[in-house]
């Protein structure tokens, strides 16, 4: 098993191809995404796949060291050209082709008209705790 | 007897062991590995006593750490800090333990934690499930708790409930993760203080508890959405629960000491009142707002206030009152977009009810607002 993290935009993804703003959907529509995404999350749990899932909130800030006895440098809020995250799920599966399969389902969510969003995600694999000795 | 009766027995025999000589940082400690224990061992083998059983095993663990050398040097690095251990104190055991478990000099999320391992008798794991972090993060915070209450004086310390309730007020809006309830385990800790004190704000906590509680069927549909009051299906009202949240509450307004938790129990008693949302008696609750704010200025008062005025004289007093409160304030811009829908602003309501969903803190409330907004703009067309 390994582990992927599916992760969705606010920002910074190339556009979904029903790319409509969920505030301009039907409230039924509405509806429908949301429970879609708790059935796939649901449905994983199932099948033994799930790990976790997060929603971030879209404001945030950026913060760094300043020296000695100063208090933080921050930044923030983040400006409007920049990558910004949504959120993420994190899955544990057999195979990359079954991380992008899922990925792909998750895109399916239904938008606007019915539709499915299309939206964009990021597939990362997580890098390993391998022990093994290196040759 | 069922594992909500074993954790009622859990305060009680800390209590016995502290008043053995225990200090309370091991005491609680035993009494967290018996109970583990008992939960392994009861099912096939239910013992006759149940609470002479956790005694025994926690004093028996009890015994074992002392008898270690590492702990030994612990212990006697504590001694010099505690006050004399198993001193006999005129205030009861358990509403003691309450106080020390949400001493002010806990921050709320670790008082949050020793209150349901201490009080509660839930074990590390649990809450760690139910607060969605590791376990061993959940432990270290708890011992963490108790090195910081070494330094403290618990007999003769203040009796002031306050930071006991907000604690059980924290754990009640938690709500439900995992496999712990964490709103009736809230209930049944304010209900366990309830017949351990005189204080009318504990009943108020109670009564408010299960005046919201009793509307939890109705707060979320089949699909997880989040219906709001004043569309909740209110035939899905548990009554029994109402009718006793509203008998404690009168209870409490008797001893003629009003406070923060019995002013919102009467709010919440005047929405379980109204059978239908037209029948809700919004002046009442405007004059209990202003008890509130009076009581506890806090800004979220201050919102619902609006709210409440709003629907009682009119959007425009209630937006009169929503441009005293200070930008910023959490769920500010939710209030806004319902006042001025209210106000037959829609175009405005939309756009507010979208910026309000931006800044949610949770996906929930977030859902329901991108909601809102979605149904005002299919009206605009």
């Amino acid at each position: 098993m390994a582990k992927y993290l599916l992760l969705k935009h606010y920002r910074g993804a190339p556009a979904a191809t029903n790319d409509v703003p969920m505030d301009r959907w039907a409230p039924e529509e509405v509806d429908a995404h949301i429970r879609f995404m708790g059935d796939f999350a649901k449905r994983l749990e199932g099948t033994g796949e799930f790990v976790d899932g997060q929603a971030l909130s879209p404001d945030g800030l950026w913060v760094r060291y300043d020296g000695e006895g100063r208090p933080p440098v921050t930044d923030g809020p983040f400006a409007e050209t920049k990558d910004l995250i949504a959120g993420w799920m994190i899955i544990d599966v057999d195979s990359q082709e079954r991380a992008v399969e899922l990925a792909g389902e998750l895109s399916a969510a239904p938008g606007a008209g019915g539709a499915p969003v299309g939206e964009w995600l990021e597939v990362r694999p997580f890098m390993g705790v391998g022990s093994a000795d290196l040759s | 007897m069922d594992l909500v009766e074993l954790r009622g027995l859990v305060p009680a025999v800390v209590g016995v062991l502290v008043r053995r000589g225990a200090d309370f940082a091991s005491a609680e400690d035993a009494v967290q590995e018996a109970l583990i224990r008992a939960l392994a061992a009861w099912p096939h083998d239910p013992p006759r006593d149940p609470k002479a059983w956790l005694v025994t095993a926690a004093w028996r663990s009890f015994v074992d750490w002392a008898r270690s050398d590492a702990a030994r040097r612990a212990r006697e690095a504590r001694l010099h800090t505690e006050p004399p251990p198993g001193e006999v104190s005129s205030v009861d055991d358990t509403l003691r333990l309450y106080l020390l478990c949400a001493h002010p000099s806990l921050s709320p999320t670790s008082a949050i934690a020793l209150t349901l391992r201490a009080v509660g008798g839930l074990t590390t794991r649990q809450i760690a499930e139910a607060y969605l972090v590791p376990e061993a993060t959940m432990a270290q915070r708890i011992s963490r708790a108790k090195a910081r209450l070494a330094d403290v004086e618990i007999a003769d310390g203040s009796r002031d409930l306050g930071t006991v309730l907000h604690t059980l007020y924290l754990v009640f809006n938690e709500g439900y993760s995992g496999s712990i309830d964490l709103a009736a385990e809230a209930m049944r800790l304010a209900r366990q203080l309830a017949t351990r004190t005189e204080e009318p704000e504990v009943l108020g906590l109670l009564a408010l508890m299960l005046l919201h509680h009793a509307r939890r069927r109705a707060r979320t549909t089949a699909g997880g959405r989040l219906v709001p009051l004043a569309e909740q299906d209110r035939s899905l009202w548990d009554t029994a629960m109402i009718a006793e949240g509203v008998a404690l509450l009168q209870a409490a307004l008797a001893r003629d000491r009003l406070g923060e938790y019995q002013a919102q129990a009467a709010i919440a008693a005047l929405h379980a009142d109204a059978q239908r949302v037209e029948e809700t008696d919004w002046v009442q609750i405007v004059e209990w707002y202003d008890e509130l704010v009076r009581l506890s200025p806090s800004p979220v008062a201050r919102l619902n206030r609006a709210v409440a005025v709003g629907e009682a004289d009119g959007a425009a007093a209630g937006l009169a009152e929503l441009a005293r409160i200070e930008e910023g304030v959490p769920r500010r811009t939710a209030v806004a977009a319902y006042l001025h829908t209210l106000a037959g602003e829609t175009g405005l309501g939309a756009d507010l009810y979208a910026r309000a969903a931006a800044e949610a803190r949770s996906t929930a409330e977030r859902d329901h607002l991108t909601r809102e907004a979605a149904r005002l703009r299919q009206q605009l067309g």
